[in-house]
């Protein structure tokens, strides 16, 4: 479901020649312009939390076992595959 | 029955540091934000003072450089509050970056520049070359002239940069040593009076970092076509119709001023003896004292010469400028600081092209003095006198005259 943008407040009387705001949020998250996604391979993960340690954004979760990527926030940078001591983390390109 | 103001103003002796302390004190500053340096540091020290003993109910931020105090200021305005800041020079370019964005931003801060000479060659005494260094960069500049006129025009910038036909900040510029240190006699108006002047304040209506209508501040406009482009037009365009409202609620605000408080500043330029005038002197800020005792001195000898002093210097009041000079036969214009890329003076190169709205042609020379803290004395404005009588006679104007060139 596309997301729409909401304005946080009526603005309409603030005249839009002075200082320049903002005032409708983007609903764009780093997922949505994503071009790389980074893919957990289970069984080689042994929750050592490099990854969660290294990533920018803050995208990583801890499940039971493993740790697994929020893909909503991720923005693809590929900063935890890079840094995954046991290749447990692969780079695959997003869907055209 | 009118009702009678009983005026509870008192008379104090201070130099013009400690004046723009006392205006802030009496304008109900809710964030100073400082940094000291040479001739604005006893400023920075009345101000600490008076924050200490209570008479200033602001809090005051020791930042740990000029960059880092406008930049709290700007979070302070953008939060509602009223704020007030002091610089100059060194202190002055580092603080640039946020200072050229304060205008756009539309915040009406009041920050005083103690104007100083700037580097190199090196020197900490007064000029006023780091001020008219930062002329376009859309900030208000008014030049005073005395220690009374710092303590009034500190107050009324306020009024001026709140007022929401304008919204942007003002810098009230008063000479380094002349008027930082020089003490005369001064009248304190009462605080409740400046109060009523002051009005309501109210300085981020426009723009606000409030969690009850939360804003992004700034956002990103421009791009090489479309409606970005043309955003930024329309504030660029926003920002020239406060700059030009100024020139009107300058002259309103001190109109009101001189009926509340009963002292009358020039708001744009002072005409002095301009009225028979065949040929003019143009000053700017505390040299005018001296500019207008010449004046006097050259009159008693048959002289026919006036002055007019520039007060408000940006936006520059071209059309009250080229008025006051229409009828006479030459300009003199003393500069304290230099227009590098014309080998003169900022002041000259303002008035001659305001002198585009006379028909006829005047002459103009300019001529620069009181740099690195010298004193622009009466003998100097003598030579300036002389030198602007030869030119209303053969209508030929020299190169730029450095008063203090030989001096020994």
């Amino acid at each position: 479901m596309k997301r729409q943008a909401i304005e946080f407040f009526d603005a309409s009387t603030i005249p839009d020649n002075l200082c320049p705001i903002a005032t409708r949020p983007s609903p764009m998250l780093p997922g949505d312009w994503r071009s790389m996604r980074p893919v957990v391979e289970r069984a080689k993960c042994v929750k050592c939390a490099v990854c969660w340690l290294y990533c920018p954004v803050q995208c990583v979760v801890e499940r039971a076992a493993w740790f697994d990527i929020n893909l909503a926030t991720c923005k693809g940078c590929g900063i935890c595959a890079t840094e995954c001591p046991h290749r447990a983390i692969t780079m695959i390109q997003e869907a055209a | 029955m009118s009702a009678v103001l009983k005026s509870k103003s008192r008379f104090m002796v201070c130099d013009g540091n400690e004046a723009a302390a006392w205006a802030v004190s009496l304008s109900n500053v809710d964030m100073v934000a400082v940094y000291p340096i040479t001739p604005q540091s006893s400023l920075v020290e009345y101000l600490a003072k008076f924050v200490a003993d209570g008479r200033i109910g602001a809090d005051l931020v020791d930042a740990e450089g000029e960059h880092s105090v406008l930049s709290v200021l700007q979070g302070a305005c953008l939060a509602g509050a009223r704020t007030y800041t002091a610089s100059c020079g060194p202190g002055l370019a580092f603080m640039f970056e946020p200072y050229i964005r304060t205008p756009g931003m539309r915040l009406p801060m009041v920050m005083s520049i103690v104007t100083r000479d700037t580097l190199t060659p090196q020197c900490v005494w007064g000029g006023q070359q780091d001020a008219m260094s930062v002329r376009d960069a859309g900030w208000i500049h008014m030049y005073c002239e005395s220690v009374q006129e710092v303590l009034d025009t500190t107050i009324m910038a306020y009024r001026i940069a709140e007022h929401r036909d304008v919204m942007l900040p003002v810098n009230v510029n008063h000479d380094g040593n002349y008027l930082s240190f020089g003490a005369t006699r001064m009248e304190l108006p009462d605080k409740a009076e400046v109060e009523v002047f002051l009005g309501e304040k109210n300085v981020n209506w426009h723009a606000a970092l409030d969690p009850q209508r939360p804003m992004a501040i700034d956002p990103l406009t421009g791009g090489s076509s479309g409606a970005g482009p043309a955003t930024f037009v329309r504030y660029r365009k926003g920002q020239c119709a406060g700059s030009r409202n100024a020139l009107r609620v300058i002259s309103e605000v001190h109109e009101e001023w001189g009926r509340r408080f009963g002292r009358h500043h020039a708001p744009l330029v002072e005409r002095y003896r301009m009225d028979d005038a065949e040929y003019a002197l143009m000053t700017i800020g505390s040299m005018t004292g001296a500019g207008k005792d010449a004046v006097d001195e050259a009159r008693r000898r048959g002289g026919k010469v006036g002055l007019v002093k520039v007060k408000t210097y940006r936006p520059f009041p071209a059309a009250a400028v080229s008025k006051a000079l229409q009828s006479v036969k030459a300009v003199g214009v003393v500069d304290r600081s230099v227009s590098f890329g014309w080998s003169c003076g900022p002041l000259f190169q303002d008035t001659i092209a305001a002198l585009q709205y006379v028909p006829r042609r005047i002459p103009a020379m300019s001529f620069i003095g009181g740099l690195a803290g010298a004193d622009i004395t009466v003998g100097h404005f003598d030579r300036v006198i002389e030198r602007t009588a030869k030119l209303a006679r053969d209508g030929i104007p020299g190169d730029t005259v450095w008063l203090n060139e030989n001096d020994r």
